[in-house]
């Protein structure tokens, strides 16, 4: 049997022939391999976004994504607990607190409320932390009010260091601290303090502290009556004050200021009636 | 004169940029098969400036990165006889070389062993008044070649200087800064047909390739087989391939001559298919595994089978014995070898002092071919393969691709031919412009 086969012609036709030779272009070839593809991702994308609405959608469900685990059980912050603060300072805490609980903790910028908390007055320093259970912890260190201080804004509490700690609206809400008065008051209270403390035999007649041309202080009594405080040594000064009066009653007389600003010379000025009085006992007549 | 010198300089313009760009691919067209060979040339060292008209030195370094053969068709006698067929083939073999060496390849240099290649000896000398030799001088010295008539319709396919000789001391292979009085050289030209160059051409470019080169196929398988002392003392390098045997002779590492017998290896087959009335390709399947030259008493009891699918038990069933075989091959080898032996001795090859035969080609593969040969070509006769380069594949080390091997030699070191010099100022047309630039350089 005669096989009547024609063998395949093993030559490529002039088009394969042809494409293979673009193919090994390297310009062709890295263009097909890597630009074609980059750009029908960049075409789909760019027709898919292009609608206005798809794109709201796209996003809307990203964020919806992002919501729903930001907002997993173990994320949630489900109440607060102050410790260290009074009424006052956890009613002032409570309105700086962004929303009601439950919240996400990616919602709770903590630095930012760590500074809105420590600018309420009475607060000294702050520390917040999230406890596990979803438990906002405040930690809150109080400033201690020592005296009050009375400036063109009205009566303020303040601690120590000067600050204050809080504003009131008369002086009587808070008898138990002393006043302190004047310029530079603010920045020596500790001063004013140890002079109060050291005043304590007049307690019931001192009326508050004044610190004159933030220099040195004046213990104002009541019925006007002043102690003049030396810059230096003011304690002793006050010191033998107090023994005056506990040795010759000297306050309790009609005695308007008590100048101790020169250790060595102590001096009193008396009141307008007294000085009258003086004079009409010894016999003195002033002619007009 | 002017175009050949316009085109060969194209070509070798083809060729540096494609040295440039490091790949090339040469193409071996024969009438049996088609290689492609695809080389990369990694530039090493740097080009050396001022030697560019050399041996493009520094261009040295080639590797065969892409290697395919392909059956050959449309080819006979080494010329190209259907050019679509011919065309598809090398197609076929481009682009199998180009797959393997996963680079497209732009630049071709090609070789074929057909259109009746015809050496000329041409002698020439100019004065030199006693000073150095330049490079213009050369230029001229290779000009003042008297140019014989070589006929209409064919083309000059080299033209290499092979001698300098400066007064009366000859055999100089670079004369330039010798004081002389009298330069003249010899050169050798190779006409070839011109209509096969342009199918040739024509195949390529329509295969999208450009022709950077062309050579003979005798010269080039010449510079691959034989070994650097043969060429320098002289020998014949004969090419046995299917359609054509092409003679080469060496001298002075330079080829001297250049011929083709229109004989080769499809002769011996057709003789076994006609011989014994089977078809082309049984009988080229018989000669590759039985075939030879010398019979021997064992021959006589080796039978071939003659497989046949005409129907008929006799016919199909016949079987030969090897020496039948060998009794119809050796006339026709014989006869090849007898015509290379005559235009061997129309070239005078026997007056030259060493007369090294070397058989190369796909032909010299007949087993006992070197003693049949000695007796015709003369003692010396060796079998030769080409050379070893870089990265060839084992199936291309054969004496089959002696000349895609020494083609790859030709690119990467090709030989200096008359166009290589810069032509001299005369010789260009009046008034041209290069002309009128010199004047303008000189002047201003």
């Amino acid at each position: 049997m005669q096989q009547m086969t024609r063998r395949a012609d093993p030559a490529p036709s002039r088009w394969a022939y042809k494409v293979q030779r673009l193919w090994l272009t390297p310009v062709f070839r890295t263009g097909l391999r890597t630009g074609l593809p980059v750009l029908v991702v960049a075409l789909v994308a760019g027709i898919y976004l292009g609608n206005e609405q798809r794109r709201a959608d796209l996003f809307a469900g990203i964020e919806g994504i992002k919501r729903d685990f930001q907002e997993r059980p173990e994320f949630m912050v489900q109440m607060m607990s102050v410790d260290g603060a009074n009424e006052k300072t956890l009613k002032a805490i409570h309105e700086l607190m962004p929303a009601n609980f439950p919240l996400s903790s990616f919602d709770l910028n903590l630095g930012e409320l760590r500074d809105k908390i420590r600018g309420i007055d009475a607060v000294k320093d702050v520390t917040l932390q999230i406890r596990s259970g979803g438990v906002l912890q405040v930690n809150v260190t109080e400033r201690i009010p020592v005296a009050l201080w009375r400036g063109p804004e009205g009566v303020e509490v303040i601690d120590a260091e000067g600050v204050r700690a809080d504003k009131l609206g008369t002086r009587i809400e808070r008898p138990d601290l002393p006043l302190i008065v004047g310029e530079g008051a603010k920045q020596n209270v500790p001063e004013a303090l140890e002079l109060i403390a050291a005043a304590a035999p007049l307690k019931e007649r001192v009326r508050g502290i004044v610190r004159v041309s933030n220099r040195r202080w004046d213990l104002v009594l009541d019925r006007d009556q002043r102690i003049l405080l030396p810059e230096d040594d003011a304690i002793r000064a006050l010191e033998r004050v107090i023994a005056l009066e506990q040795a010759k009653e000297l306050l309790t007389r009609d005695v308007a200021v008590v100048d101790m600003r020169l250790a060595d010379r102590p001096t009193i000025r008396m009141t307008e009636t007294a000085h009258k009085e003086l004079l009409r006992v010894r016999g003195v007549k002033i002619e007009d | 004169m002017i175009e050949l010198y316009e085109t060969q300089r194209a070509m070798r313009g083809l060729r540096k940029a494609a040295l440039q760009r490091g790949v090339i691919a040469i193409l071996d067209v024969g009438t049996s098969k088609i290689a492609c060979l695809v080389l990369r040339f990694d530039r090493t060292d740097s080009f050396v400036e001022g030697e560019d008209i050399g041996s493009m030195a520094g261009q040295a370094g080639f590797r065969v990165v892409g290697a395919a053969t392909t059956r050959s068709r449309g080819v006979r006698f080494g010329e190209i006889d259907a050019m679509a067929e011919t065309e598809r083939a090398i197609r076929t073999v481009v682009q199998a070389a180009q797959k393997m060496a996963g680079v497209r390849v732009d630049h071709v240099i090609a070789t074929f062993s057909g259109a009746r290649p015809r050496s000329y000896g041409l002698a020439g000398a100019v004065d030199l008044d006693g000073q150095q030799v330049t490079e213009e001088d050369i230029a001229r010295v290779l000009a003042s070649c008297e140019v014989p008539d070589y006929g209409s319709g064919r083309e000059v396919l080299h033209a290499q200087p092979v001698n300098f000789a400066l007064d009366h001391r000859s055999g100089m292979i670079d004369p330039r800064g010798q004081i002389g009085n009298t330069l003249s050289c010899d050169m050798h030209m190779l006409t070839i047909d011109a209509s096969v160059i342009q199918n040739l051409a024509y195949c390529i470019k329509r295969c999208d390739l450009e022709l950077a080169g062309f050579a003979n196929s005798a010269y080039v398988s010449g510079t691959s087989a034989l070994i650097e002392d043969e060429k320098e003392l002289g020998a014949a390098c004969i090419d046995m391939g299917g359609g054509t045997t092409g003679i080469s002779i060496f001298m002075r590492k330079h080829m001297i001559y250049a011929d083709t017998v229109r004989m080769g290896g499809d002769h011996v087959t057709s003789d076994i298919s006609m011989g014994l009335s089977v078809p082309m390709s049984t009988a080229e399947r018989i000669k590759t595994f039985y075939g030879g030259v010398y019979a021997t008493g064992m021959d006589d009891r080796e039978l071939i089978d003659l497989d046949g699918d005409s129907g008929d038990w006799e016919h199909d069933r016949r079987t030969v014995s090897r020496t039948e075989l060998i009794g119809i091959m050796r006339p026709r080898v014989e006869e090849i070898l007898e015509e290379v032996r005559a235009r061997l001795d129309a070239a005078g090859f026997d007056h030259l002092p060493s007369q090294q035969i070397v058989l190369t080609g796909g032909g010299s593969q007949i087993p006992g071919l070197d003693g049949l040969a000695s007796k015709i070509l003369g003692q010396q006769v060796r079998l030769g393969r080409p050379l070893r380069v870089h990265g060839l594949p084992q199936a291309a080390t054969g004496p089959g691709f002696a000349s895609a091997v020494g083609l790859c030699c030709f690119a990467a070191h090709p030989q200096d031919e008359w166009w290589d010099f810069d032509m001299p100022v005369e010789r260009y047309p009046a008034r041209s412009l290069q002309r009128a630039m010199k004047w303008f350089k000189d002047n201003w």
